[in-house]
């Protein structure tokens, strides 16, 4: 089954994905469960439009962009290992602009 | 699934503190997100009862989080301070003007009053003519010497004794690393100072200085605060980036490298006296400065003669060839202070660290400017 989620990008993080702050998507069905870390390539390579370097770093999000899972910080929440749930919401703020 | 708040147990955590490793819910975040400011400014005894300030308002993120946190807790403490927001308009299409309606909605929100002055009634150029007139290499240096003024002028015109502004402590660790990789001596001395500018300048205070970037921007999310999030359209300030992208992979191995760097700063000694600046005012438009005409003035005679490297830089040859002319009509006395270690010069030239600390943001587009 596929796993719909809620994704949004703020503080000019949005304007990586064509400035589209709010994104209903669906994630396609896999055999392991979707984690952050395989949902982060996902990301990049479906949302992201253009400068995905400003997005991802090695294998996890750029520092600077902070990340929330259902309103909680993601460092609370196991980061990368995270196992994603039908109707997550997962926020990237990015605190390297403006000021 | 998340823990419970380290400080009241009741709630869930929301936030894990950089700077502590703290995990608090909503509610204990913004109690001492806000105390440990108020902590700050007693500290440092930033204000007294009845004086005027002036919060140096971008429409950004730090400017906006500050314009809250001062009127809280101006009302939680009884400060007894008259608060203005000040914003400088630059003249940049497409995004400055998008930041002053941000600033004109945090106008109403706060019920602050709000002046705006702008770079064309003050120096009869706004940012898009400098361009146009002197491409995009230069651009932020004319920016961060022409905010600096602007902002000063703004606040002295409203009768304020003070001007805050948004520096959070991410922003101080960076200036100290790009301070320490030009060799910046005078400045490095500086830009760790909560307050600075005393000496003829209107005071300029950093409530921020200890506060973690991710803290003010997990602050204005979750109070939903509005706020502006552009990128500088003319700003290709790629050392400062470079030090932002080290001082956030740093930080993301060991969280309290930001305060570390911001401790090294402090602490450094400098063993000879570096000259320092002695202040007159300008003989042009009678602003402080260290020289007989000031950096702005410069750069707006190189403006207006078609000579844009004026004042560009420490003493570029532009500048002497436009001293030695000056002389030669009897104009001038000394206009590099008389001094001859040439490469203070711009240290001595009255644009101190914020040029560092304001080209910063606007301009380095990674935050902006007044930030
Ligand atoms: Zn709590
Ligand atoms: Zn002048």
């Amino acid at each position: 089954m596929p796993l719909p989620l809620i994704i949004e990008f703020s503080g000019g993080a949005e304007l990586l994905c064509g400035n589209v702050k709010k994104h209903n998507v669906e994630l396609p069905e896999q055999k392991d469960k979707w984690q952050v870390r395989t949902l982060l390539p996902w990301i990049r390579d479906n949302l992201v439009q253009e400068r995905p370097e400003l997005f991802m770093q090695g294998d996890t999000v750029r520092p600077g962009i902070l990340v929330l899972i259902n309103e909680a910080d993601w460092e609370l929440m196991g980061e990368l290992d995270y196992e994603l749930e039908e109707n997550d919401r997962i926020v990237f703020i990015s605190t390297l602009h403006g000021g | 699934m998340p823990r419970k708040c380290g400080s009241c147990g009741v709630k869930n955590a929301i936030l894990k503190r950089p700077k502590t490793g703290d995990a608090l819910c909503k509610e204990c975040f913004y109690w001492a997100f806000e105390e440990e400011i108020h902590h700050t400014v007693l500290q440092a005894k930033l204000f007294s009862p009845g004086e005027t300030v002036a919060i140096g308002a971008s429409g950004g993120k730090d400017s906006t989080v500050l314009a809250h946190t001062m009127k809280v807790l101006n009302e939680r403490h009884n400060y007894g301070l008259k608060l203005i927001l000040l914003s400088v308009d630059e003249g940049i299409t497409g995004y400055r003007d998008d930041s002053l309606e941000t600033v004109k909605r945090n106008q109403q929100q706060y019920d602050l009053p709000l002046t705006i002055v702008s770079y064309e009634e003050l120096y009869g150029w706004t940012m898009d003519a400098i361009v146009k007139q002197i491409g995009l290499k230069n651009n932020c240096t004319f920016c961060g010497v022409f905010r600096r003024q602007a902002l000063d002028r703004g606040a002295m015109m409203l009768g304020a004794d003070k001007i805050v502004t948004g520096h959070n402590a991410d922003d101080i660790a960076e200036t100290v690393i790009m301070n320490v990789l030009r060799g910046d001596i005078a400045r490095l001395r500086r830009c760790t100072a909560i307050t600075t500018g005393t000496d003829g300048y209107l005071p300029r205070c950093k409530p921020f200085k200890y506060t973690y970037e991710k803290e003010i921007v997990m602050y204005a999310y979750f109070k939903k605060l509005d706020y502006f999030s552009t990128e500088c359209i003319y700003s290709p300030n790629a050392y400062r980036g470079f030090a932002r992208a080290y001082i956030k992979d740093l930080e993301k191995i060991r969280p309290s490298a930001i305060i570390d760097i911001i401790h090294s700063g402090e602490s450094m000694q400098v063993k000879k006296e570096v000259r320092m600046p002695t202040q007159t005012t300008c003989t042009r438009c009678h602003y402080i400065s260290s020289n007989e005409v000031c950096k702005a003035c410069v750069m707006l005679e190189g403006l207006n003669k078609g000579r844009p490297r004026l004042g560009i830089g420490k003493i570029h040859k532009e500048r002497r060839k436009w001293d030695e002319e000056l002389a030669a009509q009897g104009k001038l006395q000394t206009v590099d202070g008389g001094g001859t270690d040439s490469g203070n010069v711009q240290v001595a030239d009255g644009e101190t660290e914020s040029s560092a600390g304001n080209e910063q943001r606007t301009c380095s587009g990674v935050c902006s400017g007044v930030c």
